[in-house]
């Protein structure tokens, strides 16, 4: 598979380092040349710097090619826009987004992207856990 | 009207301060508390300080019976999701949003912005037009920089002065709108002959405006 990954923080390195060793073509994107030094050394993918908000920049990436898009940057709106010029304008059929914000989960569902919010995933996991114990209990 | 505006540079300003004087209601949304407090300072407005796009800032700033809101950050991904907040959580009927990568302004479109502007292409649109032609002044485009409205002034070496809008063969999709003649304006018809001094407003297709202007300036 073509992954595009966008940030390369401490999620986009774990993603780009884990893909990458598993056999696919892996990009990551970032606007800063010294995030890519937290790769591993197995890191077998291409990395540009840039800002990927600008289309020229996606453009040179080959997007239309990829997969799947991964945007795990810091930024809430960065990552949605990010992920909705990816399916809408070059068509990426996989599209995934980290979104902090759980209020934009319920806003952005119809856009045709898939949003991973941190805090929905904590809140699910924590009242899985609340309702395990509570079944447990003697 | 009932306005939001979202930004803190200079632009934002004077336009929030442009609205208040023809009398509409402004509320302003600015991440910096500095740039806050000088704006609520200087301006007979609301002034939020937060997110533009962050959902609950929208709704204390009245996004639900705002008539437009106009996002003007320098970053084109808070512009969009701002627009796209409002658009879809709020209803908002009209969202504007600057872009700085010109690229992007038909995308945004695209993902239901009414509006997106690019101050780059804005600004090199003018200066073509000005530097090509001194007899011709750009007057403004419209949707999105395909029509545009020019003035062109005839000078007495044009090979259409003197001749009438019947004997000259226009392109199709151009029209002269009006004619301005020693202050008198004119509406043109096919009989009405053009005379040198004369300012012509054309409306037309962006695209097309180089070979109708070197029918008209003869250049």
């Amino acid at each position: 598979m073509y992954v595009v990954i966008v940030g390369c923080g401490r999620l986009g390195t774990l993603l780009a380092d884990g893909l990458s060793v598993a056999g696919h073509d892996v990009v990551v994107i970032d606007r800063h040349e010294a995030s890519f030094r937290s790769l591993s050394p197995e890191f077998s993918g291409f990395r540009l710097t840039g800002d990927a908000t600008e289309y020229a920049l996606l453009k040179s990436a080959e997007i239309e090619r990829a997969d799947c898009l991964m945007a795990t940057c810091s930024e809430d709106t960065l990552n949605l826009m990010v992920a909705q010029v990816a399916r809408h304008v070059f068509g990426v059929a996989c599209v995934l987004a980290r979104v902090h914000q759980p209020a934009f989960g319920a806003i952005f569902k119809n856009a045709g992207i898939e949003i991973i919010s941190p805090t929905q995933l904590a809140l699910d996991a924590f009242r899985e856990r609340l309702d395990a114990g509570a079944t447990k209990r003697p | 009207m009932n306005i939001i505006l979202i930004g803190g540079d200079q632009t934002t300003y004077f336009l929030a301060r442009e609205f208040l004087s023809q009398g509409h209601q402004v509320t302003l949304i600015n991440r910096d508390p500095e740039d806050s407090r000088i704006m609520y300072q200087k301006l007979k407005a609301t002034v939020l300080l937060g997110e533009g796009s962050d959902p609950e800032t929208l709704e204390q700033a009245g996004a639900r019976s705002a008539d437009v809101l106009i996002a003007m950050t320098p970053h084109d991904h808070d512009n969009l999701v701002a627009c796209q907040v409002a658009g879809l959580q709020f209803e908002l009927p009209r969202t504007i949003a600057l872009v700085n990568d010109p690229e992007n302004e038909s995308i945004f479109q695209d993902l239901g912005i009414s509006v997106a502007f690019s101050a780059t292409r804005i600004i090199a649109s003018l200066l073509n037009q000005q530097t090509r032609f001194a007899a011709i002044t750009h007057l403004m485009t419209l949707g999105q920089g395909q029509i545009s409205l020019t003035e062109v002034l005839l000078s007495a070496s044009s090979p259409v002065a003197g001749k009438t809008l019947h004997e000259i063969d226009l392109p199709e999709n151009f029209l002269v709108a009006a004619i301005l003649r020693e202050d008198v304006v004119l509406v043109p018809r096919g009989p009405t002959r053009l005379a040198a001094g004369d300012k012509l407003i054309l409306v037309g297709a962006q695209a097309d405006f180089k070979t109708i202007l070197k029918q008209l300036a003869g250049e």
